[in-house]
């Protein structure tokens, strides 16, 4: 538990302001002279929150089922789950009852790779896989039932309704004033902080709330202290009266849950339809995030803000992607020199050295091909995996295969 | 006299062996009462019923004068029964407050942990009863001794009277051993009963108002401790005369098997694991490390074996550079290892004995021929072994795991005896062993030495530095603190070594 | 082998099928269409003579999809990213077999080896990560899929290493002439791979390697303790990076036999789904040559005769849940069995020392 050097840096929230409000500096200057304004444009924030709420979900889903100790590769299959129960209940009753029937489908779905690990034993990633496996098959199968018949095909529903948005009054037309008005770093603010109160979806909201929720019941609650000891040490849960098969059946299903509720806002708010593939590996991003969040739901969230970024660049203006390694360079460069400052030469090198691949990247290449942009997330959140090695705190037995007792005592 | 615990002819099965069979106790309120057996004795099955974590076949179990039918611990806890476990149930992530809460949170609004309550009687019990701990304390930070007083104040907490303790002091030092009992006594003068397993018959002696002896699964004698002697106690424990280690002559050689100059290691750059060690063994003797688990011994042990590289320092062994031999190059020269965990380090578990045979000695005939297995030759050396060691499984096709501990030990030993090593490294060989194994395992160490070998025999146990080193050393907090020839010196001084305390 | 273990060998998959069959059979029915009736279907097509040889082609790759994925579970690692192996492998494997001449078998043998090579190169990166960071394959591989995908598609292309012919909107990489081609056996109507007996060799190979030297032993006690493997001597570092190779090289292979015989060119018509299809098998056929042999052809019986249910109105999906179940099915078997077999040998270890403890008093 010793605090490194950085990490102590960042847990202070006077110096994670200063930072910010640097990056922020650093941006409007390279969209001054590159001209692509819209990094901090209300668009791309608008879009940045929109693709990362799906990860956030999933990413939650994730926290939730690890923190009890199982391991959950079937939030891609939980995901789908919820797009297509989503859409096609949308389309049946409206967007809300598609929500709704999204979040039990997910719940069942969780259920079952609760049974399949915790009752049954069955190897973790594998029940995931399978899981995975059956959620395609079946999502097509149904698809071919029903969407057919109503003006959709195999592969996408019909239209569905949205659920509703929100601005909120007067905060967003002035902030979109000050935007339209131009005014270096001052616009960018309001740009970013623009998207984030325009137009906003009822589910965004919801699914922000789902944050500090989680946070309150796992830390502030009977059941959740029971989850997080689950995942601790079951033996000594067990010892003291714990049920832990029921606390893993419960957490593993919110985990399904809350991964189809991603799925859900997929289809039903970052777009209007159900379409095969829709969750493109974002499942995966969201066990990504729970590592990158240490398995804390602000982590998870701060996770799922920067993946979702590098999602929403691929749907945004070329020359935005290539600014963006502009910026990475000039803050890179900055944070090595910090880092020489505080004497961590080692890390120190290694911002250099981004810095300058960075840099050295935007100023050889005018545009970043599509097919690259497509991958940019993945890629990310493997550069992130691997700097995130060394200061990750685990629940101790995620993973491990856990039988009630019977064992013969030496 | 009360008795707050009675257990009649209790018996509990398990697919292939009965832990428990005609077991019958009587505690009386306020007293120190001790239950001692060797392993597989079926101690710990006999508390596990009484803790309600295991449901027995037949028999009476009754609290206070009253039957009782444990569902699961949560009955025996209303029972006020409280169990203290050998291996802490606790999570290393979370503090101790909440360590000791789960189960019985206190609760506001139904389902939110009500924290101020929990900790106003935290710190009430904990003033009561004089145990030392920080509620807000993270529990992996904690010293052995306080995990276990955490331990103690879960089930204190949860209104226990009648405290079960599963060998509390296997891992703590004589110094923390006297304050445990200290804070027993404490306790039974406030009325609470206390049960303790043990194996450790000087202390039982010590503290104990009640001895029950149990073997092979059943009660066998009931005694006062002053009306019995250790002797006496270890051989009802075995059920016949104890195996006496032999005396031997010298038979030092004069070539060096290891020799360590000055060895540091710093695990993740943290605390010093080892901290300048030297030491030089030769053939034909045994050099005892004498330590509590946890001073450096799994380090030093790992070192040799070339698993970890030590920051600084330089040692040999059988000759050559430490530091650059691989694990395999040093085992391949002709080291034996006998791993402390043996479950985790010196065996396949799912894999037949004879694949077992091969762990270890898989680069070198005769196990290998060239780059391919001899399963034939394993298989045929397998039965030896079995044969010589009287190792305990129906063939040798059965999985490792099938068999008992102390099977599976001999079994270790004999595989690594078959290279005849020069070198033979052995940690806790007999640690969670039956007397009857411990008694072949001690010959067998004794005959490496004779026909030549140089053994570093790692233990905790003092009865088995004693009967086996021709010299001990005392490894203290990753440094080597003391050196004895064992004609120079007692248990009593040893152990007091083990602690830090200096000693002239 | 003795007899209970062959039969408890295979009594798992043969209950994992039924369940699933059972499974399939409810659903079915409940659209309205008869089981029986959709399973003679499938079988009298699936059994026909042309159909077996391409069953049989394709039941080759998804083979050593399979004994990809075993390489990998014997040492507990899940190499998801067959699927980017495989695409980088066939991808690179078909420009050089395009941009070179050589003579007949030299070309193949190349056309091979920098298929094994390529894949075995992008898993090692999964392998290092794990080594050196302790990143999880399971989710490094799974990034890697996706940006290996991204790279084929970006190098496919004419201004690149793609190629396209007049008047097509197909763009694949350039043909690989006639002395890169393995030529097929024409048997019972089809054109059957040569392919098929490589990939089996393939299939021998590992099992030789895993079971009777000193390399598979390793591996396997890796596998089961790491801890155990490190004492023992074992590399455990280079094991798992080895591993990854091995498997990914056997992965890069996959598509090979479609490069040879059929197509003779790359393009993005070749199919995807080969990880999960792979680690199914594995699981299915029990990490053993033979099973993963019978389950790739039954996997790809499955498939083809899947084609004949759409023209009769059932949803070829059906196939495919039924691949999902038989996975769950089966896992959940050896399981059961597993615990059933550990506990009967305990009884024997219990009651044999019951018996001794007689002999000694």
């Amino acid at each position: 538990m010793k605090t490194q050097g950085w990490k102590r840096f960042l847990s202070s929230p006077g110096k994670i302001a200063v930072a910010i409000a640097g990056v922020f500096f650093v941006v409007a200057l390279v969209e001054r002279f590159t001209g692509a304004t819209d990094i901090t444009s209300s668009g791309a924030s608008g879009a940045t929150l929109r693709f990362a709420i799906p990860i956030l979900l999933a990413g939650l889903g994730g926290l939730w089922s690890e923190r009890a100790g199982v391991i959950n590769i079937g939030l891609e299959g939980m995901m789908i789950v919820g797009t297509w129960m989503g859409a096609w209940f949308g389309f049946l009753y409206g967007p809300w009852t598609g929500v709704l029937f999204a979040a039990i489908g997910g719940a069942l779905t969780g259920l079952l790779h609760a049974i399949l690990t915790v009752k049954i034993g069955i190897d973790q990633a594998v029940s995931g896989l399978a899981i995975n496996l059956l959620a395609v098959g079946a999502t097509r199968y149904l698809s071919g039932i029903y969407f057919v018949a109503n003006g959709g095909d195999i592969s996408v529903s019909p239209l569905v309704q949205q659920p509703g948005t929100f601005s909120v009054p007067g905060v967003s037309e002035f902030l979109g004033a000050i935007e339209e008005h131009d005014t270096f770093f001052v616009s960018s603010v309001a740009g970013v902080l623009g998207g984030l109160v325009t137009n906003v979806s009822w589910m965004t909201l919801l699914a922000l709330l789902c944050v500090p929720l989680t946070w309150w019941i796992l830390w502030k609650t009977e059941f959740g202290l029971r989850v997080r000891f689950s995942g601790e040490n079951p033996v000594a849960a067990e010892s003291l009266g714990v049920n832990v098969y029921r606390v893993r059946y419960i957490a593993i299903s919110i985990s399904g849950m809350l991964a189809a509720l991603g799925g859900a806002y997929l289809s039903l708010v970052a777009s209007a339809v159900y379409r095969e593939g829709q969750t493109g590996g974002r499942g995966f991003i969201g066990l990504a995030t729970v590592i990158f969040g240490n398995w804390r739901p602000g982590g998870v969230f701060s996770g799922s803000l920067l993946f979702g970024f590098t999602d929403a660049l691929r749907v945004r203006q070329a020359e935005s992607v290539h600014a963006v390694l502009a910026v990475v360079a000039i803050v890179a460069l900055l944070f090595a020199i910090y880092l020489l400052a505080v004497r961590r030469r080692k890390g120190a090198v290694v911002s250099g050295v981004i810095g300058l691949l960075a840099g050295i990247v935007f100023l050889q290449v005018e545009v970043i091909p599509d097919e690259f942009v497509t991958f940019f997330p993945n890629l990310v959140t493997l550069l992130v995996l691997v700097f995130m090695a060394r200061r990750l705190r685990p629940p101790a037995m995620a993973g491990a295969k856990y039988r009630k007792g019977e064992e013969i005592s030496e | 006299m009360s008795s707050v615990i009675e257990v009649a002819g209790l018996e509990k099965r398990y697919p292939g062996v009965v832990a428990n069979h005609d077991v019958n106790l009587r505690v009386t309120k306020g007293t120190i009462h001790a239950v001692i057996g060797e392993n597989g004795a079926g101690k710990s099955t006999l508390m596990k019923a009484l803790y309600g974590m295991v449901k027995p076949d037949k028999g009476t179990i009754a609290v206070e004068g009253v039957i009782q039918s444990f569902r699961g611990p949560q009955d025996a806890i209303a029972a006020g029964i409280g169990m203290v476990h050998q291996h802490f149930m606790l999570a290393d992530n979370a503090t101790v407050l909440e360590n000791v809460i789960l189960g019985s949170e206190p609760k506001k609004f139904g389902i939110a942990i009500d924290f101020e309550l929990a900790r106003s009687r935290f710190t009430e019990i904990v003033d009561q009863y004089g145990l030392a701990i920080d509620p807000d304390a993270l529990v992996g930070e904690l010293s052995v001794g306080g995990r276990q007083r955490v331990e103690i104040a879960k089930v204190l907490f949860r209104g226990a009277n009648i405290l079960i303790l599963d060998e509390p002091t296997a891992v703590l030092v004589p110094q923390e051993v006297d304050e445990l009992f200290g804070n027993l006594k404490y306790l039974t003068e406030r009325g609470l009963t206390i049960l303790f397993i043990s194996h450790k018959l000087q202390e039982v002696l010590e503290v104990s108002s009640f001895i029950t002896v149990m073997r092979q699964g059943t009660t066998v004698a009931s005694l006062n401790p002053l009306d019995t002697t250790a002797k006496e106690l270890a051989e009802l424990m075995v059920g016949r005369q104890l195996p006496q280690a032999r005396p031997t002559e010298s038979h030092v050689g004069s070539k060096r098997v290891l020799d360590i100059h000055g060895a540091s290691y710093r695990p993740g750059g943290g605390r010093e694991a080892l901290k300048n060690i030297s030491l030089s063994l030769n053939v034909g003797e045994i050099l005892g490390i004498a330590g509590v688990e946890g001073n450096g011994q799994t380090e030093l042990v790992e070192m040799i074996l070339g698993i970890i590289k030590p920051d600084e320092g330089s040692f040999t062994v059988l000759g050559k550079d430490g530091l650059k031999s691989t694990t395999r190059a040093i085992r391949d020269s002709g080291v034996g290892y006998i791993p402390q965990d043996r479950s985790r380090d010196a065996l396949l578990l799912p894999e037949p004995l004879w694949a077992n045979r091969i762990l270890g000695h898989q680069a070198t005939p005769p196990m290998a021929k060239g780059i391919w297995v001899n399963k034939g030759q394993a298989q045929i050396d397998s039965e030896r072994i079995v044969r010589e060691y009287d190792v305990r499984t129906p063939s040798i096709k059965v999985a490792a795991a099938a068999l008992s501990g102390g099977n599976q030990q001999k079994f270790i030993v004999g595989r690594e005896m078959a290279k005849n090593p020069e070198l033979l490294v052995a940690a806790q060989p007999t640690r969670g062993v039956d007397v009857g194994a411990q008694s072949i395992i001690w010959d067998q160490l004794l005959l490496a030495k004779e026909a030549g070998a140089g053994v570093l025999l790692v233990s905790a146990d003092l009865d088995e530095l004693f009967a086996l080193s021709d010299r001990i050393a005392v490894i203290f907090s990753g440094e080597i603190v003391a050196q004895f020839s064992p004609s120079e010196t007692t248990p009593e001084l040893l152990g007091l070594a083990m602690t830090g305390a200096k000693t002239s | 082998m003795n007899r209970s273990r062959i039969f408890w060998g295979i009594a798992a998959p043969v209950s994992a099928i039924a369940v699933s069959l059972l499974l399939a059979s409810g659903i079915l029915l409940l659209q309205g269409a008869s089981p029986v009736g959709t399973f003679q279907l499938l079988f009298s097509y699936g059994f026909q003579p042309r159909n077996i040889v391409s069953e049989l082609n394709q039941a080759s790759a998804y083979y050593l999809a399979g004994i990809a994925a075993a390489i990998g579970f014997k040492m507990l690692l899940f190499n998801i990213g067959i699927d980017g192996q495989y695409r980088l492998a066939v991808f690179f494997a078909a420009v050089v077999g395009g941009a070179v001449s050589l003579p007949p078998v030299l070309h193949v043998l190349l056309i091979i080896v920098v298929a094994a090579t390529v894949g075995g190169a992008w898993a090692a990166i999964s392998g290092f990560l794990r080594v050196k960071y302790g990143v999880s394959e399971v989710i490094s591989s799974i990034m890697l899929n996706f940006i290996a995908a991204g790279l084929v598609s970006y190098m496919l292309n004419p201004n690149r290493l793609g190629f396209q012919a007049e008047g097509s909107q197909n763009v694949s990489t350039p043909a690989i002439p006639e002395s890169g081609w393995l030529p097929t056996i024409e048997v019972a109507g089809g054109r059957l791979y040569l392919f098929i007996f490589f990939a089996a060799l393939v299939g021998v190979g590992y099992w030789i390697l895993i079971t009777k030297t000193v390399f598979g032993f390793n591996l396997r006690a890796t596998g089961i303790s790491f801890r155990a493997a490190l004492s023992s001597g074992v590399n455990a570092p280079r094991m798992v990076l080895l591993t990854m190779v091995l498997s990914g090289a056997t992965a890069g292979l996959v598509g090979v036999g479609t490069l040879l015989s059929d197509t003779h060119n790359y393009s993005l018509a070749f199919p995807s789904g080969y990880a999960l299809t792979g680690l199914a098998l594995a699981l299915l056929g029990r990490n053993h040559p033979v099973g993963i042999a019978f389950a790739a052809f039954f996997w790809a019986f499955l498939e083809r005769s899947a084609g004949i249910l759409d023209l009769n109105g059932i949803p070829t999906e059906i196939v495919t849940m039924m691949q999902g179940t038989i996975v769950i099915s089966i896992v959940v078997a050896y399981e059961l069995i597993r615990r059933l077999n550990l506990r009967q040998q305990q009884a024997a270890v219990g009651s044999h020392q019951e018996e001794s403890k007689e002999d000694d008093k």
